[in-house]
């Protein structure tokens, strides 16, 4: 059967990795070539970088790192972060990536989905969507999570995979940083909408709180983290070491 | 000289890099004479089969691909690349494929439980069911990473299968014809393991 994937996200910002990272061995923490290296090495199934640059140079510098890391990083790649166009799919899926995530860019225009999916498989599209209870409601929020837009996150999940999104990556805002588990109440509603895999993010701080992701909620695919991992302070080899301990299936 | 077929379908961008990362030599090429003139072949694919076989026989490459294998060439085909091998598929409608192996694509979603999610993605165990020279360093169990809808079911040339609410083909070798279903150039070492393998393989003729 299939396993429970751990997926690093790397934040880069004018081609360095943001978020202090300190591993023995490596000597540039922030570079994501030897950080994504060093995480292909050390067991994670996928790899997600997200570009959070704004500029058109640190843009282009983006896409040459990517480049260089699907040269010499031989699991599955999403790419996130500045994706608006069908052009924007076109110009990291030619630099390597696998997975295209979109996710303000689907909120400006939701055709963008529709439009990906049709061109390049359901399986290429991520849908990406940053939550956050309002008013007893899961709202989406936008701008990396400073704008409400007043839409259910759930009713957009949904439209979302009905477009051809062929994952989704939820991110909780209300447990996002706070390090005391994942968002298991909105991931479960997200698991029930829709049948397609789901990515869990926003929360975890310990390898625990990946068992009781996987056990409370079979349903969800996948969890992912950033600087829990950057910082060492759960390590991948023995977080799955953990899962394997707990009966749940793991890649090792 | 290994020739990676292009043929206007998929990303093979990692397919290339992986290839030489294993120091083998490649190359992609949409043209019949570097087929012809490479020492083995690969056929890459993604997305829907009609289009793909439809691409793949406009491009005028379906008979030389076809050829060349019948001449004994190693040909390995890479997820939908390995669909293509077969007789036909069931995806939308009933499309030919190009006849190298007998058996037929089906529809995985009526043959697993209704809960399991269909495109099967993700990392999921190998079982060899028969040990093959393309699989001489795969472990029983290792996991390689698969992204589709559509499967072979367990046949003739199945020589390893993945559970998924059903045994899914996985990869399959009938002579100088192979064929993964998963994505060895995705599937870290152990994916790396089997193109070396198919790349240092004697030619059969």
């Amino acid at each position: 059967m299939i396993t429970k994937r751990i997926i690093p996200c790397l934040d880069v910002k004018d081609g360095r990795v943001v978020k202090g990272v300190n591993f023995l061995g490596l000597n540039d923490v922030s570079d994501p070539v030897g950080l994504a290296q060093y995480y292909s090495d050390h067991g994670a199934d996928e790899l997600v970088f997200y570009d959070i640059t704004a500029s058109h140079e640190g843009r282009k510098l983006f896409t040459d790192i990517l480049t260089r890391v699907a040269e010499q990083i031989f699991i599955p790649l999403t790419v996130g972060g500045g994706i608006n166009t069908v052009e924007d799919f076109d110009r990291v899926l030619k630099c390597g990536a696998d997975k295209v995530s979109v996710n303000s860019g689907a909120i400006r225009n939701p055709a963008l989905i529709r439009e990906a999916a049709r061109l390049y498989g359901d399986q290429c599209v991520v849908l990406s969507v940053d939550a956050k209870r309002v008013d007893g409601q899961f709202r989406v929020f936008a701008k990396g999570g400073r704008e409400d837009t007043g839409m259910d996150a759930i009713e957009w999940i949904r439209r979302g995979v009905a477009d051809g999104a062929g994952e989704i990556v939820l991110n909780s805002i209300d447990t996002d940083g706070v390090k005391q588990g994942f968002d298991l109440e909105m991931l479960d509603a997200v698991c029930n909408a829709v049948n397609v895999p789901v990515i869990a993010s926003g929360g975890a701080g310990c390898a625990a709180d990946f068992v009781t992701l996987f056990q409370t909620l079979p349903k969800v695919d996948a969890g992912l983290a950033a600087s829990i991992f950057h910082f060492g302070e759960v390590e991948i080899p023995a977080l799955k070491q953990t899962l394997a301990e707990h009966g749940i299936l793991v890649r090792r | 000289m290994i020739a990676i077929v292009d043929y206007g379908v998929g990303n093979l961008f990692s397919l290339k890099s992986s290839l030489k990362r294993i120091g083998a030599e490649a190359v992609v090429s949409g043209e019949a004479e570097v087929l012809r003139a490479a020492d083995k072949i690969i056929l890459p694919g993604v997305g829907a089969f009609e289009d793909a076989a439809a691409k793949l026989r406009a491009s005028g490459l379906a008979d030389v691909v076809v050829s060349e294998a019948k001449a004994g060439k190693p040909l390995l085909g890479i997820c939908l690349g390995m669909q293509l091998l077969f007789e036909k598929s069931m995806e939308y409608g009933e499309h030919p494929g190009l006849g190298l192996l007998s058996g037929t694509i089906e529809d995985l979603t009526p043959d697993i439980p209704a809960d399991l999610k269909v495109p099967h993605i993700g990392w999921n165990a190998l079982h060899i069911e028969k040990p093959h020279p393309l699989l001489r360093e795969v472990q029983d169990g290792d996991c390689v990473y698969f992204v589709h809808s559509f499967y072979a079911r367990p046949g003739a040339s199945t020589i390893a299968t993945a559970e998924y609410g059903t045994a899914v083909t996985a990869a399959v070798a009938e002579a100088n014809v192979m064929g993964c279903q998963f994505h060895p150039e995705k599937s870290g070492e152990v994916g790396l393991k089997i193109l070396r393998a198919f790349c240092e393989m004697e030619a059969v003729s």
